[in-house]
């Protein structure tokens, strides 16, 4: 009993804490009216300056799009979305790109300062070459003169789209086509900016590679879209960060990862997402619809998502691979953290097509407050895929008795040789382990973090050094003034 | 959607809706019309619809059936053509040949007094608040076009009745038998009522005779009581032109024990839903199911759990041995809802495939809303261990032999936990002559014998 008073009483005092990202940089912002039709994506295409194949993929992707409906089959309750009340471009204004600090927008320094990535910091002592992406246009991008010398290219997809139209042509569209689902549509119609990334043949990527995403301007979707592509016996390892300012109304969000692995290549894709969730009532807070996908084509190629989940009012994301080429193999680990109102579906898709594929999930997933999370799951076994391994593991974590955690995978085995295994339990925090930490001198809160943490952990590892500290803060954040 | 599946039974439905009352009672003609318009709205179910995601039920509805809805006399004497016995174990047995009931007197007098079997109709006439009371109450809310389709259609059915501390001692079994000369299509329907601290156990065997196509919808309802124990199994040895498509729903007071348990040795295409609802209690349920399917059979076990009350147990477990081309499909969820505190659900999902043609599709699905409860749900889809085999056969076991051993031990889990010795053996018996191809015909049935 005396552990439950002590909660509340926490609770209390904990519930006041907010967002501590809410706040809004004044930039000046270029935005076109509210709208989507075929007007606006050659608008979007011209401003851009684009080429005339892209424009058609948009137009081709728009059309189709027209044709879908939204989905609904996920465990998540997504208000009616005006599609026609959302400005589909924002671009701050700048006359000439930076080329050096200097240049860079003071204000924007300062939001990236209180988001705790100093750029200057970063690019003197983590040796990270990030492309900030403030709203749609990349701003800055660092060390990318390092990364040349090896042949790497990093830059945003626009001028990727200007310099290398080859590799982008070629690959753009190649594992989420336009047709894949309605955001995806959505998203190649209208997309803005987004990174770009090739590894050519054998080149062991020195640094990680990072973007941090931050959504700006109110009521503008924001649509990246990411391409990496890793060629023969490369590897890579990149890493995708948001926090978003405080908003009233919802903001949407469809971004398309695509990752293509060849021969014997590796990528090693990592996030740690941190919408803003929405208030206490569940007022506010970013729509992710996301799809991201990798295909291992290559022979003995590796692709691992790894994620951290813990923003956004409503998420809808299922990082998937594709093991095409024999001996492929593909790692998903997730944390996925709900509290408030918050939604979660999420989880992810292993499609077996290779001969002695092997792919692991780990999902962890933990519900605070009155949300609902979701993991959602699909293994599928081609019936030419010989000796394929799976194994899934989804635990979830409740804190709280109105929320809700769900699991729903699917199997579909084609094939007699495949060993598929899925494991799934759900608890809560045992009053005895918290019982155990009071009693040696650790306050419940501590303890809640603790336990938590030490749940998360395997995923945690996952992570690349600087992320992990962040996503363990993360963590405790996020489930601030949810435990009862 | 080809709408032109529905229209056939639509038409079917206005020209005999008169036909229909008259050969039914009050109580289920009550409800007909607006199961009828709920299935005409929804039609039949797609592999759209989530529950009928692996199993397309249309192509077998297409099929022109000739049905029974002027109730006919049923010319055979079913107690003198079909035997399934299970050895050493004696039962109170009746049969419902399509979906007619038939009864014998000594079988009637034998059981505990107070216990009622007979048809859905007689019982409209001698317990007709309890039928009222009951009849289409689970069924009626479950959101599925087959069931309404079957509650538009029904025409009869058998009713069990065990009154307040009532323990049957002796199983009751039922035989279910499809047997026509044409085409055939059976809409059958099941309502049992188990009183508080009553305890029963039922057998359900379906068995199809001949090699004509045959279709049954079957919807069963089963009201458990406080405190009470039921065990309800269903066993079936059908034709691979069979199509059989059963939802149960069962309905659990505070302290009941419930074991449902079906087992799939032969058939065509089954599709079995179960929906057990833990209304009280400590309430406990074990589910469990085998199959073992080869050729071009297909299974899908769908099954939900809703835990709607604290301190309830469940537990499942099924598992499948998939040869040939068959396809096997699991979806089994387990619903704790808000309030449902302390709940324990444990959910087991195994399948062998024995052939690359085999298919699989594995669905356990948990959907939790309280937070003080233990769940947990795993599924494996593999293939005998090699070593095992290996150590086997350097042991002088042949090939087939040690996979037969292996496969039993494997299945062999789920039939341990039935509560009925008898039925255990003869599973044993069955399940191994399955395995080894002995298993054409069932076996025990006088018919299958002396043909």
């Amino acid at each position: 009993m005396q552990i439950k008073d002590n909660n509340n009483e926490y609770v209390k005092t904990v519930a006041a804490s907010d967002y501590k990202y809410g706040f809004t940089t004044d930039i000046e912002t270029e935005i076109i009216p509210k709208g989507l039709n075929e007007d606006v994506i050659r608008l979007i295409s011209a401003k851009k300056g684009e080429p005339e194949w892209l424009l058609d993929f948009r137009l081709k992707a728009y059309r189709h799009w027209t044709t879908m409906t939204m989905p609904r089959w996920a465990h998540l309750d997504i208000p009616d979305i005006d599609f026609q009340d959302i400005s589909y471009y924002a671009n701050p204004l700048k006359k000439d790109r930076p080329k050096s600090m200097d240049e860079v927008d003071p204000e924007l320094i300062k939001t990236f300062n209180k988001l705790g990535i100093p750029l200057e910091e970063q690019m003197a002592l983590s040796g990270m070459a990030v492309d900030a992406v403030m709203d749609s246009v990349s701003v800055k991008t660092t060390f990318k003169e390092n990364l040349m010398e090896k042949g790497i290219i990093f830059c945003s997809i626009s001028e990727a789209v200007r310099e290398h139209p080859d590799l982008v042509k070629r690959y753009l569209g190649s594992v989420v086509s336009y047709t894949d689902n309605f955001f995806a549509a959505l998203n190649s119609a209208v997309f803005t900016d987004g990174s770009f990334v090739y590894i050519p043949k054998g080149v062991r990527c020195p640094m990680e590679l990072s973007t941090y995403f931050r959504i700006n301007a109110a009521e503008t979707g924001q649509f990246e879209r990411t391409l990496i592509v890793a060629d023969d016996d490369s590897y890579v390892s990149y890493l995708e960060g948001c926090t978003a300012p405080m908003r009233d109304s919802n903001q949407l969000h469809a971004a398309i990862v695509e990752i293509y692995v060849h021969d014997r290549a590796e990528v090693k894709y990592s996030t740690v997402q941190n919408w803003y969730p929405g208030d206490k009532e569940g007022k506010g807070g970013i729509y992710n619809f996301v799809t991201k996908r990798g295909l291992c084509k290559g022979e003995s190629s590796k692709l691992s998502w790894t994620q951290v989940e813990t923003g956004s009012a409503i998420t809808w994301k299922y990082p998937s691979c594709v093991l095409a080429g024999n001996n492929s193999q593909a790692e998903f680990y997730s944390v996925a953290v709900t509290n408030n109102y918050q939604q979660a579906d999420t989880g992810t898709k292993m499609i077996h097509l290779g001969s002695n594929t092997r792919s692991t999930i780990i999902s962890k997933g933990i519900s605070a407050g009155r949300s609902q999370n979701s993991y959602r799951g699909l293994v599928r076994v081609a019936e030419k895929a010989e000796n394929v391994r799976n194994y899934s593991q989804c635990d979830s974590l409740l804190l709280g008795d109105r929320c809700g955690a769900h699991t729903f995978p699917y199997m579909d085995i084609h094939n007699d040789t495949a060993v598929v295994e899925h494991e799934a339990t759900t608890s809560k925090i045992s009053e005895e382990q918290i019982f155990y930490c009071n009693q040696r001198g650790i306050a419940t809160e501590e303890a809640i973090g603790l336990i938590v943490n030490g749940y998360a952990r395997e995923v945690l590892n996952k992570l690349p050094m600087e992320f992990a500290v962040e996503a363990q803060k993360l963590l405790q954040v996020s489930l601030e003034g949810s435990v009862g | 959607m080809n709408a032109s599946q529905e229209k056939q039974y639509v038409d079917l439905f206005r020209q005999a809706r008169t036909m229909l009352a008259r050969h039914s009672s009050p109580v289920m003609d009550a409800v007909r019309d607006e199961a009828f318009s709920f299935f005409e709205a929804k039609g039949f179910p797609s592999p759209k619809d989530e529950g009928y995601k692996y199993t397309d039920l249309r192509p077998k509805f297409a099929i022109d059936y000739g049905m029974n809805l002027n109730r006919l006399d049923v010319k055979v004497d079913p107690y003198k053509t079909f035997r399934c016995d299970v050895p050493n174990l004696s039962t109170s047995l009746f049969f419902v040949v399509n979906d007619t009931f038939c009864a014998r007197h000594e079988h009637l007098t034998a059981l505990p007094a107070g216990v009622e079997i007979m048809s859905l109709r007689e019982a409209a006439a001698k317990h007709p608040s309890l039928l009222a009371a009951h009849y289409d109450k689970l069924a009626g809310q479950s959101q599925d076009s087959l069931t309404a389709f079957n509650t538009a259609f029904a025409e009869d059915g058998v009713f069990l009745y065990v009154p307040d501390n009532v323990v049957v001692e002796k199983p009751i079994q039922l035989i279910n038998v499809m047997s026509a000369n044409v085409d055939m299509m059976a809409n059958r329907r099941m309502l049992i009522i188990i009183g508080e601290n009553a305890q029963a156990k039922f057998l359900v065997c379906d068995h199809a005779d001949g090699e004509v196509n045959y279709l049954s919808t079957q919807v069963v309802e089963i009201f458990v009581g406080r405190n009470a124990v039921f065990d309800y199994y269903e066993l079936e040895e059908t034709t691979a032109a069979n199509t059989r498509v059963a939802n149960t729903y069962v309905r659990q007071e505070a302290s009941s024990n419930v074991l449902v348990n079906g087992v799939t040795l032969t058939n065509g295409t089954t599709r079995n839903h179960v929906t057990v609802m833990l209304e009280g209690e400590n309430a406990e349920i074990m589910l469990g199911g085998i199959a073992t399917v080869d050729r071009w059979q297909h299974i899908d076990n769908n099954t939900l759990i809703d835990h709607r009350v604290p301190r309830c147990t469940s537990n499942e477990l099924f598992k499948y041995v998939l040869d040939d081309e068959a396809v096997g499909a699991f979806a089994g969820k387990v619903r704790v809802n808000p309030g449902a505190q302390k709940t324990s659900s444990q959910q087991t999902n195994k399948n062998l495939c024995l052939t690359k043609q085999a298919r699989m599709y594995a669905q356990p699905q948990l959907e939790i809303y309280a937070d003080d409860v233990k769940c947990s749900h795993g599924a494996t889809v593999g293939q005998l261990d090699e070593n095992a085999v290996f150590y086997m056969r350097q042991r002088g076991l042949s090939k087939k032999e040690a996979m037969n051993l292996l496969m039993f031990a494997f299945v062999n889990e789920v039939v341990d936990n039935i509560r009925m010795d008898a039925l255990k053996d003869r599973l044993h018996l069955l399940v191994e002559k399955r395995f080894r191809g002995e298993l054409d015909r069932c076996g025990g049935c006088t018919k299958c014998k002396y043909e």
